[in-house]
């Protein structure tokens, strides 16, 4: 008798739990080059909503302080291994780019190498940003002048569609090893990749609430992080008129945008698209005077 | 393993039950979860939330409370939010000893001095003093007292001691008004605590309030255990003419779960009972959460909860 075949209910990893929206409202993905046809259906992707991404704030300011209070070489090694744990399920990864049409197998292949080495680039700068974005302040007076480091809190993060795999953890990993949590709106087009990326988080050793992945309509939730005030920062890849919808919210809100222009056209793959600045972007920095003892 | 009861006690129990009726566990529950599935939209939301304002009386109960923290308190209650469309609370909700610090900053307004007495939370201590406390903190300006009852007594079926020791302190409240806390959790079924709720409506004085919880109990307030309560003060009223008012505490920390307890009372009780002098809600973080969303409703846009709380997380 032949098997009927189990299929998997795509969930967002939000908090360190899959649930779905809390609207129940999906969308359909299909398989790349299934047209409209019912059997290249890939999933029902949850199609969440301002509550939902409400909801997620407050996963991410739950679990912030724990993270933000671990020491960044603690941060490192659990990025670096979740850059491990995700060398092991590369075959499962790709294979998810490569179903969504997203990327070619050839392509969808390099693109996980490169999000396994962009993971391990920015585990390595965990305890060592502060050295180089901090300072020792030369003052004219007796006192220890220096600059540190802190995290901001809350960083929105809205993905590219291009790359929804590399390109979302190069938004996530500089964020988060700094000591931010962040609520990530994946790919539109090309979600089901960022649903398996929750699946692997799930598994790793990154505390439920670092990270909480959305999935859903830009054009539903952009508003909404914008104007939302517990999110500190943006991390976005927009179009022109969402980057002016961003900067105007976060000017009522008070907060950081980094927004680039989605048909910039720039590479993840690029050495250029992974450096200390993309962390400096999201880091308070705090300067103290100490008296010098007499 | 629990104890037999005593015949005495299921006598006496049992009397009162058949005289004011029992509670239908399953109905009661599945009454509180439809409450949860109100669609409130905008304008009536937006009036719940301040109306939930009006309704609470801010509370401090720590070993830590300073005059200083009680100050603070007081602003917050008198001024909650810079909004003037926001009203200041019901009451302040405090010890005994920080009673005539609380007196003094609120003197020129219409907010009441609530103050927990009777060896608040266990009420194990003597009547006596139980008494003089109370007498106390109204000499000191409280204007409302938050007795405990004794759970033990009520538990061991001297339903007659229960009620001489709540009419005991009627009277030495003077002008102050009385809320009864019936601390729920102690009761374990819905039957003894609408037997709580009749003994202390029997004894207390029209306007006077019964009280779900101390907060320092393992259980709070639940909708549930406040349907009961309600039911319980419907009922009298139907049956005597008297108005009790409720208190809800314990437990109740956004302005969600206030809003489905308003629903509760709407639907049960009536628009009567939907201003502070008939119903309270007893808390200390819910009013944070209530300036929170009204200010999302308000604005659109959600906001931190570190805009509204005294101690600012920075998260």
């Amino acid at each position: 008798m032949a098997r009927i075949p189990v299929t998997k209910t795509p969930k967002v990893y939000v908090g360190g739990q899959f649930i779905r929206s809390e609207s129940g409202r999906v969308f359909p993905v299909r398989e790349a080059g299934s047209g409209k046809r019912e059997a290249g259906l890939l999933g029902n992707i949850p199609q969440c909503t301002r509550k939902d991404l409400r909801n997620a704030v407050e996963a991410a300011a739950k679990a912030g302080p724990d993270w933000a209070h671990r020491t960044p070489y603690n941060r490192g090694q659990i990025i670096y291994r979740l850059a491990e744990m995700l060398e092991s399920r590369s075959g499962e990864i790709a294979e998810s780019l490569v179903i969504s049409g997203a990327a070619t197998k050839a392509g969808a292949t390099k693109e996980v190498s490169a999000s396994v080495d962009r993971l391990i680039y920015y585990a390595g700068w965990s305890d060592k940003y502060e050295q180089v974005l901090g300072n020792t302040n030369p003052v004219a007076g007796p006192f220890f002048n220096f600059t540190v480091a802190e995290p901001m809190g809350i960083v929105g993060i809205i993905a590219d569609d291009a790359a929804p795999l590399l390109g979302l953890l190069s938004q996530i990993a500089p964020v988060i090893v700094a000591g931010n949590t962040c609520v990530c709106l994946a790919s539109q087009e090309f979600p089901y990749p960022a649903i398996v990326l929750g699946e692997l988080l799930a598994v790793s050793d990154l505390p439920g609430g670092v990270v909480n992945i959305l999935t859903g309509f830009r054009k539903e939730l952009v508003p909404t992080f914008a104007t939302h005030t517990h999110i500190r920062g943006l991390n976005a890849i927009v179009n022109q008129e969402e980057k002016k919808q961003l900067q105007l919210g976060a000017a009522e809100s008070i907060k950081r945008v980094r927004a680039r222009k989605r048909d910039d056209e720039f590479d993840w793959s690029d050495a250029h698209s992974q450096s200390v600045y993309e962390i400096r972007d999201f880091i308070e920095f705090k300067t103290t005077w100490h008296p010098i003892g007499a | 393993m629990t104890m037999t009861a005593s015949p005495t006690m299921r006598t006496t129990f049992n009397k009162l039950l058949d005289e004011i009726g029992t509670v239908d566990q399953v109905g009661i529950e599945e009454r509180v979860a439809k409450f949860q599935t109100r669609s409130i939209k905008k304008g009536s939301k937006l009036w719940g939330l301040k109306t939930a304002v009006s309704m609470v009386d801010l509370t401090t109960l720590e070993g830590k409370d300073t005059p200083g923290k009680v100050a603070s308190l007081c602003q917050k209650a008198r001024r909650p939010s810079f909004d003037p469309d926001v009203p200041p609370v019901a009451a302040v909700c405090i010890y005994p000893f920080l009673v005539r610090h609380a007196a003094r900053w609120l003197a020129d307004t219409a907010i009441k001095v609530a103050s927990v007495a009777t060896a608040f939370p266990s009420g194990q201590s003597p009547l006596a003093l139980r008494l003089e406390e109370v007498k106390t903190a109204v000499s000191d300006g409280a204007d409302e007292i938050d007795m405990v009852i004794n759970r033990g007594l009520f538990l061991a079926g001297e339903f007659k001691a229960v009620q001489d020791e709540i009419s005991a302190v009627v009277d030495a409240c003077g002008d102050a008004q009385l809320k009864v806390i019936l601390e729920v959790s102690e009761l374990d079924t819905y039957d003894n605590i609408r037997a709580a709720s009749f003994l202390a409506m029997q004894v207390i004085r029209p306007g006077d309030f019964i009280k779900t919880s101390t907060g320092k109990a393992s259980g709070s307030a639940t909708l549930a255990n406040t349907q009961v309560m309600i039911e319980a003060i419907r009922d009298f009223y139907l049956a005597t003419g008297i108005a009790i008012g409720m208190k809800p505490a314990g437990g109740i920390r956004t302005a969600k779960q206030a809003l489905h307890y308003l629903v509760a009372v709407k639907e049960t009780l009536g628009d009567a009972w939907l201003n502070s002098t008939r119903y309270r809600f007893g808390a200390s973080s819910l009013l944070n959460d209530l300036l929170r969303q009204i200010e999302k409703e308000k604005t659109g846009a959600y906001q931190a909860p570190y805009y509204f709380t005294e101690s600012a997380e920075s998260y």
